[in-house]
């Protein structure tokens, strides 16, 4: 308890003064200059969190559909499996692995091997959240169905998916708030920069990056109450995105808690 | 003399080596009400499950013989069961609403998600389903209200209006009344004898005295194995097996 | 209700519109059979992945392992000068060891301590508000955790912990060096305050799932409060428990960002973890510190591939051996997981 309020707090009192309008939209440009903003970081967390979501949310959703609708098998057991030690990957490594993929394909660093990586992350919880939640539809709903004559594909998305969705999205917020503060695999995939976004297979920077790179220069005190600012910025995105879904889930116990 | 809407012959069933039904033969009159009667466990939800091709969704379920409807074998090679469930209805123990759909989404659900989207067939669709299932005038102001909302009574006649919606020809119910109160129980009952005139009906009751007020013809099963069939008053007062007078009589429950 | 004689006629003529009239043969095509194709690719990219990234980590390492053998994995040397290049992962191997072990030997009865609390103790109102609290702490971001205590925390520890210690046992080996607050006890204790949250949210889930008839048994016969805990929930509960833990120093082995942030990146035999208050690095901090500027194609880049499958290998036994123990305590149970 103590160690979080102290974050807070510390956070709070020193990220505070930095924030500006200026200081949410200007990019970063050369760090010692006293006006540089964190305004590309952000954009940068922000396009970085959609690619990815553009790649795992599909994947994971229909790898989670499988083995709900289709996994009582050797082959579902196995997924199921894998996706657990997907889980556990050490994000580094998931950043070594984007790296020797997506950064050596490319030539350089890029946006989209950093996207890589952190869909590689998101996967295995929006696979899990999703089956979970499927499964908790009660059979009765999905007979119900069937017996309409209601085909079984058209069952599971538009009657059984649907009533999982709030178990689904709860899985896919979480997953955001997870990645938005992972560093090290970014590290190795999209370096970071000091300007706004210029494609896809350009280096790009985030968040967290841009608080590890304030942590090295931090002997200018400019980039020092910079990092301060950035990290209060990206608390405030951690923490609403979990308050968000504990607020969904009020009254429901088990989903809040994916470990992520 | 009446045509027989659903026959089987020489039906069996199985859950992975459990064999709950023997060789049923029973032939199931067009335009009346047919109750299944019987003790816990004797495959009375198992049998209708068959006729429209529920059983089979269970994993490790097994059938054999024939179920013909109108004397086509719905268990032919090569038949769409889709199709067979659209032609026989089902209404569950519980009622059973779609969650997150309104009243009116829950009618029209079925004929939605078979690719009907002209809204004026919708509309004319669940106002008469909601009619025939005796809800239209609770709901016609509420159709936008979610289908949870409703009374347990109201939510089973939610659910019959959503069966009737697809027209089907069949109406098979298992147990529907058991999870309500009596007044609720009542309607049913009522709404039971107003279907008869269009469409078939075969209920599944463990409650005798209800199927001695609904039904025209009644079978009694036990153990998987039809003990005796016959119009309802001949067999409540004259039953021909000792098994059903033990039965109805109340020595074994 | 009274049906007039042409509902028949149209009830046949509605079917007819709708294609419902007879029992159609099955479609060649329905759609069921795309949607289980469908999903069926999308679950098996799960394995694509995993048997990907082991290749390429398998692949990498093979110059660096080809060059030195076992030596990698017993030599201390960090050398990536061209021409002169030593790897040896022994002083990062050991600093994950021990930052690890810190963090379990400090944060484990913390964490039991609050998961008892928690879950025998504590009103339904303090239970519910305090899981919140634990759970957003598990959900601040690592970088921050390290920004944090690179600038207040280690402090505090360089303050209140490692000097008055550093004056009255600085004598002993284990804390020898004058401590400035980067090093490896600084990690350690960070690395503790951030697996807090897993084993005890994990334990506590497990050891509200031990049946109540457990501690009635033992209040039966009359066992004190303590006793009851002890006896009847923590002896049932104790694999779960078990589990959360390893769950919990996987986590530790695996956490980059804090711990490359305060535990002062000594390389090579200078990482050694010899002192607590010595300067330090783990396997995930020197990938972090060294991977961007290592040239592709290189042994230096190898290495740390090296380093990174060493790394890969250690988490995947320690949460393989963990997920059967929780999940094995909770199945059995009938509890849900989480």
């Amino acid at each position: 308890m103590l160690p979080l309020a102290s974050i807070l707090i510390e956070v709070v009192g020193k990220g505070l003064p930095a924030i500006s309008l200026s200081f949410l939209t200007k990019s970063t440009g050369n760090i010692t200059d006293p006006s540089s903003g964190i305004g590309n970081a952000i954009e940068g967390t922000l396009i970085l969190i959609g690619v990815t979501c553009l790649i795992a949310v599909p994947v994971g959703s229909f790898a989670g559909i499988y083995l709900a609708e289709f996994g009582d098998n050797k082959f579902g057991r196995t997924i199921r499996f894998l996706n657990d030690v997907l889980a556990e990957f050490p994000s580094i490594v998931i950043g070594i692995l984007a790296f020797s993929v997506v950064v050596i394909a490319i030539g350089h660093f890029s946006a989209i091997a950093g996207a890589v990586a952190l869909s590689i992350i998101m996967l295995p919880i929006v696979t899990r959240t999703t089956e979970e939640s499927i499964k908790l539809v009660p059979s009765s709903i999905r007979d119900a169905s069937m017996a309409l004559g209601i085909r079984r594909w058209r069952t599971s998305l538009s009657i059984v998916l649907v009533t999982a969705k709030d178990g689904v999205i709860t899985g896919i917020m979480l997953s955001i708030a997870r990645i938005s503060g992972e560093t090290a695999p970014l590290l190795m995939t999209v370096l970071g920069s000091g300007f706004y976004f210029s494609g896809l297979d350009q280096p790009i920077d985030a968040l967290p990056l841009r608080i590890y790179s304030d942590y090295k220069n931090s002997n200018y005190p400019s980039a020092l109450a910079q990092g301060w600012g950035a990290a209060l910025i990206l608390i405030v995105l951690v923490l609403s995105l979990n308050l968000g879904v504990r607020l969904l889930t009020r009254g429901r116990s088990s989903f809040a808690r994916a470990r992520a | 003399m009446e045509k027989f809407k659903i026959q089987t012959e020489k039906l069996n069933a199985w859950f992975g080596n459990n064999h709950v039904l023997k060789d049923l033969s029973i032939n199931i009159k067009e335009n009346e009400a047919t109750a299944i009667i019987g003790p816990s466990g004797c495959g009375k939800s198992t049998f209708i499950r068959c006729l429209n091709r529920m059983h089979e969704l269970v994993p490790g379920a097994k059938s054999s013989g024939v179920v013909l409807l109108d004397n086509a074998n719905v268990y032919a090679r090569g038949i769409d069961p889709v199709t067979v469930r659209r032609r026989v209805g089902m209404v569950f123990q519980k009622p059973n609403p779609f969650p997150t759909m309104s009243v009116y989404d829950n009618v029209a659900a079925g004929l939605k998600l078979n690719g009907i989207r002209d809204h004026q067939k919708l509309d004319r669709a669940v106002k008469r389903s909601l009619e025939l299932a005796f809800l239209w005038d609770e709901v016609k102001t509420q159709l936008d209200k979610s289908g949870t909302s409703l009374s347990g009574g109201q939510q089973q006649r939610l659910c019959i209006a959503r069966a009737l919606a697809v027209e089907p020809e069949v109406i098979l119910m298992d147990e529907p009344c058991s999870a309500l109160d009596p007044i609720a129980t009542a309607k049913i009952e009522e709404l039971i004898a107003s279907l008869k005139d269009q469409y078939t009906v075969v209920i599944v009751t463990h409650n005798m005295q209800q199927a001695a007020r609904v039904s025209d013809s009644t079978a009694f099963l036990y153990l998987g194995q039809l003990i005796e069939y016959g119009e309802t008053t001949q067999l409540f007062e004259n039953p021909t097996e000792e098994l059903t007078e033990r039965y109805l009589t109340g020595k074994f429950g | 209700m009274a049906v007039s004689e042409d509902s028949r006629p149209q009830q046949v003529r509605a079917r007819a519109r709708t294609g419902l009239v007879s029992l159609r043969p099955l479609r060649q095509f329905s759609g069921d059979g795309l949607f289980e194709t469908f999903s069926t690719i999308f679950a098996s990219i799960t394995i694509l992945i995993v048997v990907v990234a082991s290749v390429l980590l398998v692949r990498g390492s093979i110059p660096v392992l080809q060059s030195f053998g076992t030596g990698f994995l017993s030599g201390t040397n960090w050398i990536s000068v061209a021409g002169s290049e030593s790897y040896g992962v022994l002083p990062y191997v050991l600093g994950t060891l021990v930052t690890s072990a810190i963090a379990i030997a400090v944060g484990v009865p913390l964490s039991l301590g609050i998961a008892i609390f928690l879950a025998e103790m504590a009103p339904w109102s303090v239970r519910n508000a305090l899981s919140r609290v634990i759970e957003l702490l598990a959900a601040v971001p690592s970088i921050i955790y390290g920004f944090w205590g690179l600038f207040v925390f280690r402090l505090w520890v360089r303050d209140y912990f490692e000097a008055p210690i550093s004056r009255y046992v600085g004598a002993l080996p284990v804390f020898q060096g004058t401590p400035f607050g980067l090093d490896i006890l600084t990690a350690g204790l960070i690395l503790a305050i951030m697996i807090i949250p897993t084993i005890s949210s994990i334990s506590k889930d497990v050891m509200m799932a031990v049946p109540s008839s457990q501690r009635e048994a033992a209040y039966s016969l009359g066992a004190t409060r303590w006793e009851v805990v002890r006896t009847g929930v923590l002896g049932y509960a104790r694999s779960g428990i078990f589990g959360a833990i390893i769950l919990g120093l996987g986590r530790a082995v695996g956490e980059t960002m804090a711990v490359t942030m305060v535990i002062g990146n000594a390389s090579g035999p200078a990482a050694l973890p010899t002192s607590l208050f010595k300067q330090g690095a783990t396997m995930a901090s020197v990938i972090a510190n060294e991977f961007s500027e290592a040239e592709p194609g290189s042994l230096h880049l190898s290495a740390l591939i090296g380093i990174g499958l060493t790394l890969f290998l250690f988490a995947l036994v320690i949460n393989v051996f963990a997920q059967l123990m929780v999940w094995k305590v909770l199945k059995v149970r009938g509890g849900s997981v989480e």
